[in-house]
């Protein structure tokens, strides 16, 4: 047969199979990663891990109640800022839009959604913590926030705009204004998608932890209120697994399978929840 | 009679633009135009306003240094003396070599699940990595201390006995160094190189590989000489979102880098990036010369990834029509 043709198909096949290595390799770290969590993380856990505080240096036990609590505490205050003002400015987008604004809105969002997060954090440590002199959950919480605008932003206009044209022409053909078929019908179609977009936002920034390094900074102790430095999860993965103690190292293994069974549950959640909606939609 | 019934309704009805102001304030139309405005326009405000606190707040390291502070290698906080060079040169590497390993793997992985895995099977993987994606990246650094460092530190002697007749792998080796923090971001950023790729592929009209295929290419030529130069633009788009990212990853490259500010051939030696130094001593910055060179290079790292997104962002706009592809 033809050399040439043989050299061709070859090439074929070996590049193919290439790329299905290449797919295996990549899913295959997704696996080892989970089942190595599991596997260290899992064994580790205990209940303590979510009532007690931490210990002192070289006493064994304790667990993170204090940085659960905290994350908590910096995520709500984080949804509070980000998520209508992310929300409605989707609404102006999807809505309001189609001027030359709303690209230049549109594509700034973008850059601001790329900007490393721990230019975030100096941006509200010059913000809060600057003026104010001590770390504070308010400062993280403010960081964190403003990372989720972005994200709740593109999304909320992504589904808002995926609702049929038609359904704002019905309400507005029953003399409903403008603004009462935005939230009496074209919000309620498309809430679903705009909630498992918020829920995306929270699972990205629950696992942030660079902008959370000199804002909220961290806490071996409850702290009420908003004004101390307080605790996160994050923030106890990263201080505990550089730590030269073993016992600390089991304590972060412990700390980031939580973490990650989280933003890994919620992530699930959202897309099965998308994809059944799309099906639906078609 | 009938224009009777039709005429004060047809007066009654709402027709868009044409209704007074007063009337859309009344109906709400104003004041939800001009809120979610508000909210809108608050994203390139808070943009705008990070920019110039960074500005404002490294005026004392830019008056003090200049340019020379993005060329002098001494980082000497006893001293006062701030020069950024080996962080920036330990960015770059480290983002250098992650593009290196992750853009093979994950353009070839992006090929296969856009050209030959079936539909279903290629939405369940792309469902698997963009799980992968949504990993804290503190976690992927607890992950490169405790398993991958140990790894690369037994695979020494193989990786100097292949590769230790270049510089690039010379030197004493105590597993946290450039190479470790290269592999870590490579981990990081495939995920977001397929899941872009693999969409840009999955939008080349189908009529461009029955082509292919209709004058006799086997089914690769058609992939790599059709349909990849065809989506060119977006892939670059993919990878330069990738290599913002490499570049302003914190936390996973602080865990593993070595925090050790010198400039060294070798990827086996100990480095230092931008985003790892203001993580480490951002608390502990003494003196308002040291935090205003902190927030410098905060300012370096936000101009660095504004413009490769914002260049990213334009390709991958004009192949797939959107800005956004996540």
């Amino acid at each position: 047969m033809n050399v040439h043709l043989i050299r061709r198909k070859a090439v074929n096949v070996a590049m193919l199979s290439l790329t299905g290595v290449c797919t295996v390799l990549a899913v295959g770290v997704l696996f080892f990663i989970l089942g190595y969590l599991v596997w260290n993380g899992g064994t580790s856990l205990s209940w303590n891990f979510f009532t007690k505080l931490p210990t002192p240096v070289g006493e064994a036990g304790g667990g993170m109640a204090n940085a659960i609590v905290g994350s908590a505490k910096l995520l709500l205050l984080a949804t509070l800022i980000g998520v209508p003002t992310g929300f409605l400015g989707g609404v102006y987008l999807a809505e309001f839009g189609g001027t030359v604004f709303s690209s230049i809105v549109r594509y700034t969002t973008d850059l601001l959604n790329g900007v490393p997060s721990i230019v975030m954090g100096i941006f509200a440590y010059t913000l809060i913590v600057l003026p104010q002199r001590h770390f504070s959950a308010l400062a993280g919480g403010i960081a964190l926030g403003i990372m989720m605008i972005p994200i709740t932003l593109r999304s909320s206009e992504e589904f808002l705009r995926a609702v049929p044209m038609a359904l704002r022409e019905a309400a507005m053909a029953l003399g409903a204004s403008k603004t009462t078929a935005v939230v009496t019908v074209v919000i309620p179609a498309a809430i679903h998608g705009i909630a498992t977009g918020i829920m995306l936002a929270l699972a990205r920034v629950a696992g942030e932890t660079a902008p959370l390094l000199f804002t909220a900074f961290s806490n071996r102790f409850w702290s009420p209120g908003w004004r101390q430095p307080t605790a996160s999860l994050p923030v106890m993965i990263y201080t505990y697994a550089i730590a030269p103690y073993e016992d600390w190292h089991r304590q972060a293994w412990s700390a980031a399978f939580v973490l990650l069974s989280l933003v890994l549950i919620v992530n699930i959640l959202a897309r099965v929840i998308l994809s059944r909606n799309r099906h639906v939609r078609r | 009679m009938s224009s009777s019934l039709v005429t004060p309704a047809s007066a009654r009805l709402p027709q868009g633009r044409a209704r007074s102001f007063r009337e859309r304030l009344k109906a709400g139309d104003e004041a939800a135009y001009v809120l979610t405005l508000a909210c809108a326009a608050s994203i390139v405000l808070v943009t705008a306003w990070l920019a110039f606190e960074l500005w404002k707040n490294s005026a004392l390291s830019r008056h003090a240094f200049g340019w020379s502070f993005l060329f002098t290698k001494t980082w000497d906080p006893v001293a006062g003396q701030f020069g950024a060079l080996p962080f920036i040169y330990g960015t770059l590497v480290t983002s250098a070599l992650a593009l290196l390993l992750a853009v093979p793997l994950g353009v070839g992985a992006a090929i296969f699940l856009a050209e030959l895995a079936p539909p279903r099977i290629s939405d369940a993987l792309a469902f698997l990595i963009e799980l992968l994606a949504a990993v804290p990246s503190v976690i992927f650094g607890l992950l490169g201390i405790f398993i991958m460092v140990p790894i690369l530190r037994s695979a020494e002697p193989w990786l100097k006995g292949a590769l230790g007749f270049l510089p690039l792998f010379q030197g004493p080796f105590y597993g946290v160094s450039l190479l470790a923090a290269g592999v870590v971001l490579a981990i990081m950023i495939v995920p977001f190189i397929i899941s872009i790729s693999r969409e840009v592929l999955l939008a080349v009209p189908s009529d461009q590989r029955e082509a292919a295929l209709a004058v006799g290419a086997t089914r690769w030529e058609s992939t790599w000489d059709i349909v990849v130069p065809f989506a060119r633009k977006g892939i670059m788009g993919s990878i330069f979102l990738a290599l913002a990212r490499a570049l302003g990853e914190t936390m996973a490259v602080t865990m593993v880098i070595g925090n050790d500010p010198k400039i060294s051939a070798s990827l086996l030696a100990p480095g230092y990036s931008i985003a790892a130094v203001i993580a480490n001593e951002f608390t502990e910055a003494t003196g308002d010369l040291y935090l205003s060179a902190l927030i410098e290079l905060g300012l370096v790292l936000f101009a660095l990834t504004f413009v490769i997104n914002g260049v990213a962002r334009l390709l991958i706009l004009t192949t797939t029509g959107r800005g956004t592809a996540q």
